[in-house]
């Protein structure tokens, strides 16, 4: 059994606050570096070239991408044979947020009662946490700040198994077509296929924690993320919807076990600042 | 097609002469308000008091910034989802508000005081809050500070980067943009 503090969680969540708001991953800046040889249109050319201007400003000034450095969605794997001492899992990443959130200038977004109050509360906590328990003695820690525009952008669909690849193309495009402007794209497209209604929409979720343009490893998966992407930009809306051919950077499908009687599916959509990271203690 | 200069405030001939589609630059003073600050000035209007700022031939920005570190005007400072300011859009254009600037779709009843009231919505590049915030060279709050990001706040602003979604002859550009490049 290994014994490991919680202080150090803290101290590496505090880190990756900062750094996710900050410096965008090289799969993403690639990608809109890359989707600048394909737009056609002039004003979705010049938005690309701003886009990527505003990392270089973000990375040398220290300025976040983004003014919404989002709500702290967490997927953590932690090995069982990790001995946390010093307080649980969930107070040591929520420490860290406030932390990373209050020292590195981050704008707090999230409100503690959703309803009737709506007061801030003022340390952006708490964070989100998916949590899965995994042999070993490690523990992997990725994060995304999740920013609200384009997470008002998502839905869930339980389709029906007869549906098929076709109704779920419907499904996500059409979804997608709606949202148009309103998530700042170019996006990142996450899509869940299969599980109950909450399942589904953690996988969608998920799929956005994958490096841009990986491929799911089926290749029948795989096939369908380029298809999907494909109708996609053909809606022509283009960056920031102002019209163009880079609507979306990708799309990606995780999927899950599906019960007989469903094929749920779920939409969770990322703007182009798709800032994820993640570290193994 | 090189971008427009236009000085805020706007007048009505500044409103009539832009397009959909077109790109500006913006100098001059403009205001912050996103749904909590706009919610108040509406309370204000509904009762017949006077607002905390004058709201002829305003630009009012939706944005609610990150903090400023030391020695920084302002922190990231990119627009948010203006959809939630629909509700409140027209009562502002009644009020005098020449434009607004924010990120993604309006309804009709907004495209409709747009033409109503000779206005128009621009949109700056979401997610690019850290190179409009180099744009912005003053700020300061200026009413509900209480409401921290969210206070208006007065900003000074020079070749602030925008375009044009929809002016006052009915045009939309996300609509008009999509169908140029669709397939």
């Amino acid at each position: 059994m290994r014994e490991l503090s919680v202080s150090t969680i803290t101290d590496t969540v505090a880190k990756m606050c900062e750094e996710a708001n900050v410096y965008l991953g090289e799969d993403v800046s690639g990608a809109l570096k890359r989707s600048l040889e394909i737009e056609e249109s002039p004003t979705g050319q010049e938005v690309l070239k701003q886009l990527i201007y505003n990392l270089e400003i973000a990375k040398n000034e220290q300025i976040p991408i983004c003014q919404d450095t989002g709500f702290a969605v967490f997927f953590v794997e932690l090995g069982q044979d990790v001995h946390l001492t010093g307080g649980t899992l969930e107070e040591a990443i929520n420490a860290g947020v406030k932390q990373g959130y209050t020292e590195g200038y981050l704008r707090k977004s999230i409100v503690k009662d959703p309803l009737y109050e709506r007061k801030n509360t003022g340390d952006n906590t708490p964070a989100v946490i998916y949590t899965d328990i995994v042999p070993g003695d490690k523990i992997k820690i990725a994060f995304a700040p999740k920013g609200g525009g384009s997470e008002n952008m998502s839905a869930v669909k339980m389709l029906k198994p007869a549906d098929g690849e076709e109704g779920l193309v419907d499904f996500v495009v059409n979804h997608v077509k709606a949202a148009g402007p309103n998530p700042c794209p170019p996006i990142v497209v996450g899509v869940g296929i299969g599980g109950t209604f909450d399942r589904v929409a953690v996988q969608a979720k998920k799929a956005l924690f994958r490096p841009v343009g990986q491929p799911h490893p089926d290749s029948r998966y795989a096939g369908l993320e380029k298809k999907i992407l494909s109708k996609i930009n053909d809606l022509g809306v283009g960056p920031q919807g102002f019209g163009g051919r880079v609507f979306a950077l990708a799309v990606h499908i995780e999927t899950f076990p599906s019960h007989i009687a469903s094929m749920a599916a779920a939409v969770n959509i990322n703007c182009h600042a798709c800032r994820h990271l993640e570290k193994v203690i | 097609m090189e971008p427009k200069k236009i000085t805020a405030p706007l007048s009505d001939d500044d409103v009539l002469s832009l397009k959909a589609g077109d790109n500006v630059l913006i100098s001059g003073v403009i205001y912050t308000a996103r749904d909590a600050a706009h919610k108040k000035l509406i309370e204000l209007m509904e009762k017949g008091e006077p607002l905390p700022i004058d709201l002829h031939g305003q630009i009012i920005y939706y944005v609610g910034p990150t903090p400023a570190r030391p020695g920084q005007v302002i922190g990231s400072a990119g627009p948010t989802t203006s959809g939630r300011m629909d509700a409140y859009t027209p009562k502002m254009l009644e009020s005098g508000m020449k434009a607004c600037i924010g990120k993604g779709l309006r309804n009709q009843a907004v495209k409709d005081a747009l033409q109503k009231h000779r206005g128009l919505y621009l949109a700056a590049v979401g997610g690019a809050g850290a190179l409009l915030s180099k744009k912005i060279k003053k700020c300061e709050v200026v009413a509900y500070p209480e409401l921290g990001a969210e206070a208006i706040h007065r900003l000074e602003v020079e070749d602030f980067p925008a375009t044009v979604i929809n002016d006052a002859y009915g045009s939309d550009l996300y609509a008009e943009g999509a169908k140029a490049y669709a397939r």
